[in-house]
This record gives structure tokens, sequence and C-alpha cells, in this order.
């Protein structure tokens, strides 16, 4: 242990001034700092927890209350998100989604007893999802309705979610979405010619986002893995490309 | 338990559980249907009972006996329901009805004799009154004593007053143990012991049956002996508890009937409360300045409070007059009406003192306090929604048995109560990962092989061909890169008009144009029959 606090000793001299000067600039944190602060975001509730796993793909490490994150090309991931927060006990409810599969959402972790759906909200949509953010931890919008209420009332719910401590999901692009998560399937394994089943699914989380979030990053998964919830891509699955997502995701 | 018992008339349904389960389901009187509870039979029909379903009967032999039998679940919730109209159709004729349990009414006799003229008036009275109104049979008997006089019902018959006794002496032991009484250990005793009729047992002085039976016993011997075990509890009609308001000045402004809201639902509240009730049903009605009638029920999981009447009916306010164009009502409310639908005791409202939920060993547990509190405000927030649209609008889902992904969920509208989820192995289950996406349109797949001919199943549930090309709902045809599959779906053999059987297949397709893997599809495929062509439909997308 002694070895690591060598390594992490700034050197004496040109060292503590440098990262002093840096981290004055208004926008720029030290590596450490932001760590600390999203561990205390954590403990003190300011971010909703997700599966370990998904971490890595989200800047605080979770969602942050308030924030509004737009989730395309997966449903999966968009389950995967909820599943750790209904499961410690806050509410999540999705709207306009009467497709939702909810043995999956099931399958991925999520509570579905802490789930509430309103399938078909119809011309009321901003004003359900306006009561729903003043109360629910997590709101989920179905794709393609950001488009369908236009940027003013969009800016409106981001603004309620923020001034709420609400999440909001919206499935499909998203106006002036903090953070976006865009989901690409890889490979599908599993079957052949009609023997076995679908069993995992190899997929890049592409993030990216404004502030906090704004340097992209690209996270691999199994969007389920054998296991049939996520998991981290296995080292030799990932092969040549290994090197540089590592050192894109820091 | 003291006092010479009050003559009462008690009117009986027969089979009560099976009529109303019969009723609800549409299934015709004659016929044979029982009611079960964990696979017994616990109530059968006449058209049953004659073909030999004897109560407590597994339901393989009740089955075996009588083959058409309707089987159908039991639901104490429905038979009390379905029997409301029965109480308020003898209510009509007489006051003081009390509902002994579903399918049993008793009334006091004495009040209601003298009015009609006479006790056997009455009971013609009633046997025309309440089929006519209710729509049911039933059976009606007059005794001292609610247990004499049911059991006067089971067998139509009036007992003269001081007579009870004497009618009870020759009935079977077995009588004792009505429904709900849960006498079954002691008449057995009894019946080994070689006590077998009524009157052997009320033979005994009470002295030896106290000191022998204990209090249950106790109470058993007074009943064989024609004496009351309690009087009986009256079961007031509850009109004056509901709450009408009329206003001057039409209300048509949400912030001026949330301000009305509050203080009718405190008023309202304390009614209910100084009657030692709470409201777990609530119906809200209206009427507005043009005569236009709006009504809707609220059912609660929990017992309401003042703010929970308020929030609803102010929920209600924002959901009527701000609906859309068309469904509004033209003009303000006028009248204003709460009606407790449905009443609990209230002592049912007293809430925990700690309800923050405790830590295994008995201290607070801060993180139970702050869920109880994001689950109070949720719950306002899916009722509030439930306002804008309608109690159905906001569902929870529940995991149930079944194969496909859609069978195994089921819809509960927020508020009701949820039933336990069913999580067992279920033969012909896909394995785990499920589609996330479930779709309630069936999407059409025109499915085909390398030359080009449609992929259909065979007899044998096998692919006619390899799969190789999938156009979607008559899109652009895409490859098919691997599929899996198929799984013959086993369900409704017995009833096969649907075109089955069915199987599911996974497929992967690639890209437009491409041989890059783009979406994963479970399909599930009909062999079709004369009236169903063969077909393959989009159940679900791993997406």
């Amino acid at each position: 242990m002694t070895g690591n606090v060598v390594v992490d000793a700034p050197p004496v001299g040109a060292g503590p001034p440098a990262v002093a000067r840096l981290a004055s600039l208004p926008g720029v944190g030290t590596a450490s700092g932001v760590a600390e602060r999203a561990q205390q975001a954590r403990t003190t509730g300011e971010v909703l927890p997700v599966l370990a796993e998904l971490e890595d793909a989200l800047p605080w490490s979770g969602l942050r209350r308030g924030s509004t994150v737009s989730v395309r090309g997966s449903t999966s991931l968009l389950l995967a998100l909820l599943a750790e927060a209904t499961a410690r006990g806050a509410w999540a409810a999705v709207v306009g989604v009467p497709d939702l599969g909810v043995v999956a959402a099931s399958e991925l972790g999520v509570e579905v007893a802490r789930l509430a759906l309103v399938p078909h909200p119809g011309a009321e949509l901003a004003a359900v999802t306006a009561a729903l953010l003043d109360g629910v931890d997590l709101v989920v919008l179905g794709g393609g309705l950001g488009r369908g209420l236009g940027g003013g009332t969009a800016g409106r719910l981001s603004r309620r979610a923020r001034h709420r401590g609400t999440v909001l999901l919206a499935a499909g692009s998203w106006p002036g979405a903090d953070v976006e998560l865009r989901c690409e399937t890889s490979d599908w394994r599993g079957v052949e010619s009609g023997y076995g089943f679908l069993r995992e699914r190899a997929t890049v989380v592409h993030t990216t986002g404004r502030g906090a979030a704004a340097r992209p990053v690209r996270t691999r998964l199994l969007l389920p893995g054998p296991s049939g919830r996520v998991e981290r891509t296995p080292e030799e699955h990932v092969g040549v490309h290994a090197a540089w997502t590592a050192e894109e995701v820091g | 338990m003291t006092g010479p018992p009050v003559r009462l008339l008690v009117l009986w349904c027969p089979d009560w559980p099976v009529v109303a389960a019969a009723a609800a389901a549409g299934i015709a009187p004659h016929v044979p249907a029982a009611v079960f509870s964990t696979n017994r039979v616990v109530a059968r029909s006449a058209v049953a009972r004659r073909s030999g379903v004897r109560r407590d009967m597994r339901r393989r032999e009740a089955q075996s006996r009588c083959p058409e039998l309707a089987v159908l679940g039991v639901d104490p919730d429905r038979d009390a329901r379905l029997f409301e109209p029965v109480a308020a159709a003898v209510e009509e004729l007489i006051v003081g009805v009390e509902v002994v349990r579903p399918g049993v009414v008793a009334v006091p006799v004495s009040g209601a004799s003298g009015y009609f003229g006479g006790e056997d008036r009455l009971a013609e009275l009633l046997l025309d009154h309440v089929p006519a109104k209710a729509g049911v049979e039933c059976q009606i008997g007059v005794a001292d004593g609610l247990f004499a006089a049911l059991l006067a019902a089971h067998r139509s018959v009036r007992v003269d007053a001081g007579a009870g006794a004497e009618f009870l002496a020759p009935l079977g032991i077995g009588e004792l143990n009505q429904p709900g009484s849960d006498r079954t250990d002691l008449v057995d005793l009894l019946r080994r012991l070689g006590l077998r009729t009524l009157g052997a047992f009320a033979a005994l002085s009470e002295r030896d049956v106290t000191t022998r039976f204990g209090v249950v016993g106790l109470v058993a011997h007074r009943l064989a002996r024609g004496l009351s075990d309690r009087p009986p509890n009256r079961r007031r009609p509850p009109p004056e508890l509901s709450l009408v308001e009329r206003f001057d000045d039409p209300l048509d402004r949400i912030d001026a009937a949330a301000f009305v809201a509050r203080s009718l639902a405190e008023r309202f509240h304390a009614v209910l409360a100084g009657s030692g009730l709470a409201c777990t049903r609530l119906g809200i009605e209206a009427t507005t300045a043009n005569g236009e009638e709006l009504a809707r029920v609220w059912r609660c999981a929990e017992p309401l409070t003042a703010p929970g009447i308020a929030d609803r009916v102010r929920w209600q306010f924002d959901g009527w007059l701000r609906a859309a164009d068309g469904i509004r009502p033209t003009a303000g409310v006028v009248e204003l009406r709460l009606v407790p639908e449905e009443t609990v005791a209230g002592r049912s409202l007293q809430l925990g003192l700690w309800r923050g939920g405790t830590g295994v060993d008995g201290s607070l547990d801060p993180a139970g306090e702050e869920q109880v509190l994001a689950a109070e405000r949720a719950g306002r927030a899916l009722v509030r929604v439930q306002g804008l649209l309608g109690p159905d609008g906001v569902v929870t889902a529940v995991l149930a048995g079944g194969r496909g992904p859609a069978e195994r969920v089921r819809l509960i509208p927020w508020g009701d109560v949820r039933p336990d989820a069913d999580e067992q192995p279920w033969p012909g289950r896909l394995p785990a990962p499920s589609p996330a996406t479930v779709y309630q349109r069936r999407i059409p797949v025109d499915v085909r092989d390398v030359s080009g001919l449609a992929v259909r199943l065979d007899e044998r549930n096998l692919l006619t061909g390899a799969p190789h090309l999938a156009s979607v709902d008559g899109s652009h045809p895409r490859r098919v890169l691997d599929w899996a599959g198929p799984w013959q779906v086993v369900r409704r053999w017995w009833a096969r008009d649907d075109g089955g059987p069915f199987a599911h297949m996974q497929v992967l397709l690639a890209a437009v144009d491409e041989q890059r893997v783009d979406m994963a599809f479970l399909l599930l495929g009909r062999l079709g029959d004369e009236h169903n062509p063969p077909q393959w439909t989009i159940e679900g997308k791993y997406d």
C-alpha cells in the first residue's frame, strides 16, 4: 500500500501550483475532486444509483436528480437504467410506451411493483408528465414523444424535472438533454441456424452530453449478458479495440 | 349472551358463491357449476349436486363425475358485491337488515310482521319481491335466534316462538359447523363421543360442557339449546353519511373547486369518523347548471383520510373541467355529492406509531422512512394522473404464469390490490432474455427461403425451408442472418378454431442492404386452416 501513496503524491515543487492553477479555472476540476463529489452526491441521494456495469457510461456514475437523459436505440438500456434505483426503493413511471416488455424489465432487475405505466396519455401528455415529475423519482417518456411535444413544452418539462429533482428519461432524442446515450448493437450470440436461442448481445453505448458529460465516452456492454442482466464485456471479446477503448473511457 | 333470542327472519340464497360466480362469468343457471378453493369444492350449484358433486371433493373427481362442470374461482369480494342488490331489495321492505355473510340476510321480524300482517304474509311478500328485484332465488325461515332461523331457512320452515329447542333437537350435530364458524374439530369430537344430534348435545348440563370444551363448546351448546350467542348488529343504510353541497355560483374554476374540496372533505371525513367508519370507495357525483350528471367512483387500497378525499375531489374536478371539447361539461357545477360507496371500520385508519419500518433489531430505519415518504409522494402523483385519464389510465404490472412475453403480464389499475406475483416455473416458457418491446398490434412478417418460397410451419411444427429474407409489414426485405426455433406453443389445443398450432421463432435481421446485425425479433407463426391463412407475426423486439 505504501507504494500507492508514493505514486499518488504529487512531485514536490512544480506539481501542486500547476494543479491548483488549473483547478482554479472555472469548469475544470481535478480527477480526485470529481470522484469525491460523485461519491458524496451518491451518499446524499443527489444521484440515483445505476447498476455497477452502467456507472462507466454515465457522468456522476449514476442518474443525477434533475437531469434529462435521452436514450436512443435500445429499450433494454432504458430499462436497465431503472433497475438499481427501483430495486433500492425509488419509483419510476413510464409514459406513452404501450409496447413495453415488462417481463424483460423484470429480468433486467427492475422492481416492477414500483414501476407505474401510463400507456396512453393521449392529448394530456404534457399535463400527465408534469404531474409525474412532481412525485415520481424517474419518469420515462416514450419514443418519438419528445419531437411531438415541441421544443417549448420539452424545455418546460426539463426545467420542471430540474426544479423537482426528478430524472427525466426520454426514449429517442430530446432537445437540450443533459446526457445522451446511444446504443448500437454489434452482435447477437446464441442462435445458429435453428438451434440455440438468443443469449447475449454485444453493444456499444456512446455517451455525449453537456457540462460535466461533455467528453464523449464509449462503453462496451453485454445487454443482456449470459446471466440475463447487464454485464461488462469480457476482455477477450473486446480484442484489438481494448487498448483505445480503455484510453477513451479514461 | 343474555336474554331471550330475538325472533329473526333469515333470507338465504342457496349456493350463493356459485350463483354469484356464475352471474359474474355469464354462465347460465342450467349449466352445472362449482366454486373451488385450493382444488376443493367449496360450493356447487343444484345441477352439479344432482350429478354427484359434493363439498370438499377434489376438482379432478368432481369433473370426472360431471365432465361439463364449470370450474369457478373463490372470490369473497365478488360474492359480497353481487349480494348488495339482494340486501338492498330486502331493505326496501324491512329496516334493520343485517348481512350475516354474502348469501344470508337476517332481519328482526317483530315490527315488520305486525306491519305487513303476520310472519307468513311477510315471508310471502319477500319471496315475491326479492327474486323480482334482484333476480335470485331465495328461501326464508323464521325462528328464535340466528342459528335456528338459519337452519329453518335451509328447510324453508317457520318455527313457532319458543319452539326453537324442539326444532333443533332432532337435527344432526354437523349443523353446528356453519360456514365461517370453524367448529370442525368440535363437531368431530362430539360425534366421536356419540353425540349425534343437537338434542343430545343440548341435554348435557352447561357446566359440564364448559369444563370440558371451553368457550367454543359453551357457544355451541347455547346454539344447540336454541339460545342466542350474540345480539345481531343491525346493518344501517348509510344515506345520511353522503354529503350534498349546493353552490349558488356555479363552480367552473379549479382553484375555487380546490378550496371547496378542502372544507367538504373535512366535513365528510368527520361524519364518517363519527360513525366509526372510513371510506375505501368514494363516489363523487356532480350536477352542472345545464343539468348534466357527472359521476365517478374512486377506489382506494387504503382508507381515505381527509386530505386524501380533498385531493380526489380536486383532481376529479380538474379532470372534468379540463377535459377536451365535447367531453367537458357545458356549464359550472351547482351540486356536488360525496357518497361513501364502501366503508370499513374506522380503526383500520390507525397508522403504526413508527410506520417507517424498523430494522431487524427493532431500531428505526431512516431509509425505510424515506421509502415510505417516496411511495406516498409517488402515489399522490399517480392518483393525480388518474384524475386526468381515468382510473384505468395508470396501471402497474404483475408477472403471472404464461408462456409468451405478453401472456405473462397482468395490468392492474393503480390503487387496486396487487395480487402476488406468480413466479413459478412454467412449461414451454422461452428462456431469458425476453423482448424489451412487446407489440400490442400483431405486425405481419413475410418470411422467404433462398428460392423465394414462403417459409411456413408444417404439421410437425418444422419449417418448410431455412429463412433467408424477411419483410416486415410490407417494407423492403432484409436478410435473415440467423434464426432459432421453431418452438411449439402448446396452448388451447382443445379449442382449435384460431388456425393453430402456433410456434415461436427468433430471427436476426440485417440492416437494409447490409450484412451487419441490426434487429432481433420474436416471431409467432401460425400453421393456418381453412379460415385463417398461415402467417408470421412479430410478437416482440429484442431492442
